[in-house]
């Protein structure tokens, strides 16, 4: 039995919204430097480069990438050989984005109740936390802020087992295009696929947690990941959906078992400042 | 590259007339920030026929909610949100004067309608580069809703605000050409 006190949990947190928010995954700003030589609109190469150097910017000056910086989903696979001490672990997780978000300027977007009274919470806590408990001693915390342009376009639909690979491509590549600039292309799409109706939304934002390059571990999915990629691409939307060629960055896609009479399929697109910081403690 | 064409804001029904979809602008002068919740309330002081703390008339209004500002800045990270969540509330504004918008996202057919029967325009600028279109915020100033946070209307000096005209008052809109010249499908 490992002992961890959630004061180390909290600090770790704090420092990853602050540095999600602040600096682009590596890969993903490499991939944008490849994608102006393929970009063929000339005004899409402009945004790219707008991105680029924004991302720089942002990175030179420690403040955030985007405006919004969202409300904080924060993955936490935690081993079973681990044991907190200290205090509470949610409580201890939403003291680090209170932290993190006050003292590094990050904007606080979390309103308390979605209908009626919408009072700002004005520290974004709470987090939206998901824990899964593996084998070992280690705890592995990723947090990826999410803004609303891009969430507010994903979409989920209870597809049937006949509608097969075709009813999967379409949905996908039609909340894409549907989607447009609003969700501030090039886009990652997140695709979850069977399980339940939580389940699946659940797989398609853990998919975003990926690195740019990996691709499923399954052939046949790493093969129809490549597939949607191509049409999504050839949708047209570009950079900023002013028209292009380079839509998406990449389609991920996790799948789980499902029910013999369901094809539950989740869309979460994420933006082109795709933030995600992760550390193992 | 078009031609970067240099327009000052507040706006004139001339200047307005002068631009297209697709040109390239850069905005210097003052403009007004204000998203979902400063729109409910701005058209619900209308409907109740309150005078507005701010006179649209030409005005320009940025849809954005800022980071905050750190020490030692003019402001946070300032990129545009999502245009299409003001739809509801926008041809209501520019009946009253408004002569631009600039934020980022498709538009109602509502919006586009309104833009063409008074003379307004939709500015586009890139989503997600706060840091950079932050640069050309040189001055800031709170006019109302300060209750409201990043939500609170505010007025900006710009110099050289990078912006796209999207929709124009001849009713054309940006994003269908772009994506239509680009389409493989």
């Amino acid at each position: 039995m490992r002992e961890i006190d959630v004061k180390q949990v909290t600090e770790a947190v704090a420092k990853l919204c602050k540095d999600s928010c602040y600096y682009l995954p590596e890969e993903l700003l490499a991939f944008y430097k490849e994608a102006v030589n393929r970009e063929e609109s000339p005004l899409g190469k402009e945004i790219l480069n707008t991105i680029i150097e924004n991302a720089e910017l942002a990175k030179s000056k420690d403040v955030p990438i985007c405006q919004d910086t969202g409300l904080t989903v924060v993955f936490m696979e935690i081993g079973q050989d681990v044991h907190f001490i200290g205090g509470d672990l949610y409580t201890a997780i939403h003291a680090g984005v209170a932290d993190g978000y006050v003292k590094g300027y990050l904007r606080k977007s979390s309103v308390d109740d979605p209908v009626f009274v919408r009072k700002n919470t004005n520290d974004n806590t709470p987090a939206i936390i998901h824990t899964t408990i593996v084998s070992g001693d280690k705890v592995k915390i990723t947090v990826c802020p999410k803004g609303c342009g891009s969430e507010n376009m994903g979409a989920m639909k209870m597809l049937k087992p006949a509608d097969g690979v075709e009813g999967i491509i379409k949905f996908v590549v039609d909340t894409v295009r549907s989607a447009g600039p609003n969700p501030c292309p090039p886009v990652t799409v997140g695709v979850g696929v069977g399980g339940n109706m939580e389940k699946a939304a659940l797989l398609a934002k853990y998919s975003l947690t990926r690195k740019v390059g990996e691709h499923n571990k399954n052939p046949q999915y790493a093969e129809l990941e490549t597939k949607l990629l191509d049409l999504v691409n050839k949708t047209g939307v570009g950079p900023s959906g002013l028209g292009g060629r380079i839509t998406a960055v990449a389609v991920n896609i996790e799948y789980a078992p499902t029910h013999i009479g369901g094809m539950p399929v989740a869309v979460n697109l994420n933006c082109h400042a795709a933030r995600r910081a992760e550390m193992v403690l | 590259m078009a031609e970067i064409k240099y327009i000052k804001a507040p706006l004139t029904a001339e200047t307005v007339k002068s631009l297209h979809a697709g040109d390239v602008v850069r905005i210097s002068g003052y403009i007004y920030t204000a998203r979902d919740a400063a729109h409910k309330r701005l058209t619900e002081a209308l409907a109740r026929g309150e005078k507005l703390p701010l006179d649209l008339k030409d005005n320009v209004i940025y849809y954005v909610g800022p980071s905050p500002t750190k020490p030692g800045e003019v402001v946070g990270s300032a990129g545009p949100t999502t245009s299409g969540r003001m739809d509801k509330y926008t041809p209501t504004l520019i009946q009253q004067g408004m002569r631009g918008m600039i934020g980022k996202g498709l538009r109602s057919k509502e919006v586009i309608d309104a833009c063409v029967k008074y003379g307004a325009v939709y500015f586009v600028a890139v989503g997600g580069a706060a840091a950079v279109i932050s640069k050309s915020i040189v001055g800031e100033q709170m006019i109302a809703y300060e209750d409201l946070g990043p939500e609170a209307i505010r007025r900006y000096e710009v110099k050289d605000f990078p912006a796209i005209v999207c929709i124009d008052t001849y009713g054309n809109d940006f994003y269908k050409e772009g994506i239509a010249k680009y389409s493989k499908e």
